[in-house]
């Protein structure tokens, strides 16, 4: 681990993170955000690059999302994302944590477990192939954007009610899915420091909860240096030690166990668990972009997700960005043939052609693994390189499309306000002649991040990676060949 | 082979390949006209390709709404109400592939409206392409000197 750097090490990282009124604070101003972003999409002008649902989302947070927050801080989106929370402050009972009551009482809901037969991400994978599949109506209509809000909103609270824990996160949400994918990427992660502490720890509270106790370790409270005349018995005040809110707090939100972390994907940077280990074992990390990948997954639900985002960005720059009206007829004007053909050649494209090719070319290597195996844990190189597509996809979208971000700002419902002086901010595209370069550079980029990822995960499983890679550069020239 | 030495081989050649000016044949100059129609959400012809240094006239017809013409890099404009014809007239003396694109909203896929001028040839698709080969040449023999530095020392 000597290429870690531990940002916990400063306390002043480490306070902000642990107290939850921080990360309230920016939970609060989100939430107004989404809601505003709702109500703006129902009552605002339908056009939607005048209305704040659109902008906001699908340029603003889109660009932050995919540009910034997934690359830098994986699932750094998903500790602030409002979704969630009014559900599981239903589920606990409360906003912060509970004081006195301890973190099992007052909850609300069922609190059922998740079945065994949904415990995969394939759930994510429909959810997100369905907004795929309207995406250009959902892209550019602000009340469908709303409705679909909202629908997330309301799913989430629903499924708070009925399960533990977050498993709209977990297990439906269309947007967490990728972010889990592409989060192995980052080079950011939340770790234990030490196995060995969390072997010899009583009760895992950072997997099971813990309530108000004024001592972390209960085996300890009797022995010196800590009771019996110690620490404990002094006549400060707890507090001034620093012991009080040593270990209160809720069992991983996101039903993972911290002390087994292994890769970022299903860890939604929640923090609840450094607030909640009381031997200060949680450690947040910088370390080498994509370190996950080099232990290859072996899910066949998580090789799939590679090839949806993979194919869906392929998709999205020609349909959306391409010069051929037929297509964005055909994608815009759901219910008709047109789209039904639409809907089929994307779903084949994302679970016949791409997989189709890539199976081909990894048929005959040798291995000892079965086919599945080696498509699975092969598949670990398409997550660099999808990430890559989406940013050079995503780079020509937003950056022509960055003005109506101002004159949204100063007429958010498209009303004829004017509260900054930006309404009539004039469309321009933005850093036109950087584009190009910049696109090539992503491409060009994650082609060569996705050979070394697939050259790891061969050698990982002892077999050849240039079907692999020669997939990767074909793709590569496919999306060069649409963006530029 | 000296890998320090290898990767500074390629990178020259990256330069090369991005930054190396293009040999062009050169073609006198035309004046050239083209009717492009309107509509939501498209534009027929949707591509078109000129010379460089030629005198391009895009009369823009629309079908239904106002629509506008926007080339990206050329930074140049046209709008036409229903029915009628606007032209715009500039010279291609920028070469390369450039999105153009309705500059009017008008209806929902307005931002996707798009359709694409190339002139010359689209030189900085084959530098690109040529950097993706460049990439995966360097990377080879780097990357496995690497593997097998790595076996020697276990
Ligand atoms: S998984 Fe989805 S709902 Fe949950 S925090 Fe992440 S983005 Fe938000
Ligand atoms: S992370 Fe902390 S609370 Fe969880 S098992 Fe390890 S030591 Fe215990
Ligand atoms: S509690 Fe769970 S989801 Fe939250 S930061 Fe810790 S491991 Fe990640
Ligand atoms: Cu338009």
């Amino acid at each position: 681990m000597s290429n870690r750097i531990e940002f916990t090490r400063s306390p002043f990282i480490k306070n902000a993170l642990k107290s939850r009124y921080p990360q309230l604070a920016v939970f609060i101003v989100m939430l107004i955000g989404y809601i505003f972003a709702i109500l703006a999409g129902l009552i605002g002008t339908p056009v939607g690059s005048r209305n704040f649902s659109i902008v906001f989302v699908w340029i603003a947070w889109w660009a932050i999302l995919i540009l910034v927050a997934v690359p830098f801080f994986g699932r750094g989106w998903c500790a602030v994302c409002p979704i969630p929370l009014p559900g599981e402050w239903l589920q606990r009972g409360a906003i912060l944590r509970p004081e006195r009551s301890g973190a099992k009482s007052k909850g609300r809901g069922l609190n059922l477990r998740w079945p065994k037969s949904l415990r995969n991400i394939w759930m994510q994978n429909i959810s997100f192939l369905l907004l795929a599949l309207f995406s250009s109506v959902l892209l550019t209509t602000p009340n469908i954007t709303s409705i679909v809000l909202a629908a997330m909103l309301f799913a989430a609270i629903g499924l708070s009610m009925v399960f533990e824990r977050r498993a709209f996160c977990r297990y439906l949400c269309p947007v967490g899915g990728f972010i889990g994918l592409y989060s192995q990427t980052a080079p950011i992660e939340l770790r234990i420091k030490n196995k060995q502490v969390c072997v010899t720890c009583e009760g895992k509270p950072c997997y099971n909860g813990a309530s108000t106790l004024g001592f972390p370790l209960r085996g300890l409270r009797d022995t010196p240096p800590f009771g019996k005349r110690g620490l404990l018995d002094s006549p400060l005040p707890r507090r001034t030690l620093g012991l009080r809110s040593a270990n209160s707090g809720y069992g991983c939100p996101w039903d993972v166990f911290p002390g087994g972390l292994t890769k970022n994907t299903y860890c939604g940077l929640c923090m609840e668990c450094i607030r909640t280990c009381p031997h200060d074992n949680i450690a947040i990390n910088l370390r080498p972009f994509s370190a996950d990948l080099a232990k290859p997954s072996t899910r066949i639900d998580e090789a799939f997700k590679a090839f949806i985002m993979l194919g869906s960005a392929m998709i999205y720059a020609g349909v959306l960005l391409g010069p051929w009206g037929a297509l964005k007829d055909a994608a815009y004007n759901v219910g008709t043939s047109a789209w039904f053909t639409y809907a089929v050649v994307f779903l084949a494209i994302i679970f016949v052609i791409l997989p189709g090719f890539f199976t081909l070319g990894i048929l005959k290597t040798k291995s000892v693994l079965s086919l599945k195996q080696r498509f699975a844990s092969l598949a670990t190189a398409l997550i660099p390189l999808g990430l890559m597509f989406w940013v050079a996809f995503s780079l020509s979208f937003v950056l022509t499309n960055a003005t109506y971000i101002f004159a949204s700002l100063s007429d958010p419902l498209g009303l004829g306000w004017n509260l900054f002086g930006t309404a009539n901010a004039a469309w321009q595209p933005m850093l036109i002649s950087v584009l190009a370069p910049a696109q090539t550079l992503a491409l060009v980029g994650g082609l060569i991040w996705s050979a070394r990822t697939a050259q790891k995960a061969a050698s990982e499983i002892k077999t050849s990676s240039i079907p692999v890679i020669i997939f990767c550069f074909a793709a590569t020239l496919v999306m060069l060949w649409l963006l530029l | 082979m000296n890998s320090r030495f290898f990767l500074l081989l390629l990178a020259a050649a990256g330069l090369v390949v991005a930054f190396a000016p293009f040999p062009v044949q050169s073609i006198a100059p035309q004046e050239r006209t083209f009717r492009i129609e309107a509509r939501q959400f498209a534009y027929s012809p949707s591509e078109f390709k000129v010379n460089p240094g030629d005198t391009v006239t895009i009369q823009l017809v629309s079908a239904d709404v106002v629509h506008g013409l926007y080339v990206d890099g050329y930074n140049i404009s046209v709008e036409a109400d229903p029915g009628q014809t606007a032209s715009l007239t500039f010279i291609a003396d920028k070469p390369g592939s450039f999105r153009f694109r309705c500059n009017v909203t008008c209806g929902a896929m307005h931002p996707f409206m798009i359709g694409r001028l190339t002139v010359g040839t689209n030189s900085w698709l084959f530098r690109s392409i040529g950097l993706a080969v460049l990439g995966l040449i360097g990377f080879f023999p780097f990357s496995f000197h690497k593997e097998r530095m790595l076996v020697e020392k276990r």
